[in-house]
């Protein structure tokens, strides 16, 4: 079976997923608005962003209609990648702080 | 047929045969090229973090009018353009080549409104004095941190208008078929998937307070 005869739901399913995802970029405004600036602020977005990014990629995309491994093949691929790009954080910190460079 | 040539043919065989993860070749390729792209603006966003982290006198000049509102339909514009790629391959799938043309018709046009009111919000930030290197307001990295990241998504939207013309036009005319399609859709999402990153990070964080 190919991905087009397993993609089952037709239009309502996509509609439904459509309005999710413009409810969840409505809710990222409503949270820059209603909270105060800062961490907290980032750490929601990133949170509504993320999840608005996988019901994308597997509604939309259809990776949900996939084989399992190509799902897990694309998944820890990118997140591996993903998460070996946050090594630098501290060093950032360091800079609002001006902290000196380690000797 | 020598024994070596057998044993040749069998290895390309077993090489070639099949699809990976039983997919078109086409297909993997265009994931295989979405998850590099995911790599390049990863980058770009975690670069803009770092720098927006580290810099004491970040501006947030964003506005609820007119930055956030030309925001707001821009992204009502791009989440609305994947449900008619959608609409598309669905009427491709089922063989209904005019109806599945037609909305590949329509997202391009709405990449394209996309894109103007992205050049719009350029020109408005511009009329601000914000330039790569320097703007009114504090650290002058905003400005480049702002234009690369914004700038690759616009490039990426207007590259898959383009495809999403010249895709359209080859499977109108018979050249192409509903896989091709649904291959430009992975993209196309792609596109609207990065966009979901690039508001709240870049727009959301920075608003005026």
């Amino acid at each position: 079976m190919n991905t087009a005869e397993k993609q089952s739901g037709g239009l309502g399913k996509d509609i439904i997923i459509y309005l999710c995802l413009l409810g969840m970029a409505g809710l990222q405004i409503v949270l820059a608005y209603t909270g105060s600036a800062g961490e907290g602020l980032f750490a929601r977005l990133l949170v509504v962003a993320a999840v608005q990014a996988l019901v994308a990629v597997l509604f939309f995309m259809h990776l949900s209609s996939e084989r399992r491994s190509l799902v897990v093949f694309i998944a820890v691929f990118t997140l591996f990648v993903l998460a070996t790009m946050q090594y630098g954080w501290t060093d950032s910190f360091r800079m609002i702080n001006g902290a000196p460079f380690a000797h | 047929m020598s024994h070596a040539d057998l044993t040749m043919e069998g290895h390309s065989a077993g090489l070639t045969s099949g699809s990976p993860f039983a997919i078109p070749t086409k297909k993997l390729a265009m994931w295989l090229f979405i998850i590099a792209d995911t790599m390049t603006f990863a980058a770009c966003l975690v670069a803009y973090l770092f720098l927006r982290n580290g810099t004491a006198n970040w501006p947030t000049p964003f506005k609820f009018s007119p930055s956030i509102v030309n925001v707001m339909l821009m992204t009502f514009i791009l989440i609305s353009s994947s449900l008619t790629m959608l609409m598309g391959l669905r009427n491709a799938q089922a063989g209904n080549k005019a109806a599945a043309f037609r909305w590949i018709l329509i997202t391009a046009a709405a990449g394209a409104v996309f894109a103007l009111l992205h050049l719009r919000e350029w020109m408005g930030m511009i009329g601000e004095g914000v330039t790569l290197f320097h703007n009114p307001w504090g650290s002058g990295l905003f400005g480049a941190a702002f234009f690369s990241v914004t700038g690759l998504h616009l490039l990426h939207v207007t590259s898959g208008v383009i495809a999403l013309l010249a895709v359209g036009v080859r499977y109108q005319g018979g050249r192409y078929n509903a896989d091709d399609i649904e291959i430009l859709g992975l993209y196309w999402h792609f596109v609207d998937i990065v966009w979901m990153f690039v508001v709240p990070l870049i727009y959301l964080l920075n608003i005026a307070r």
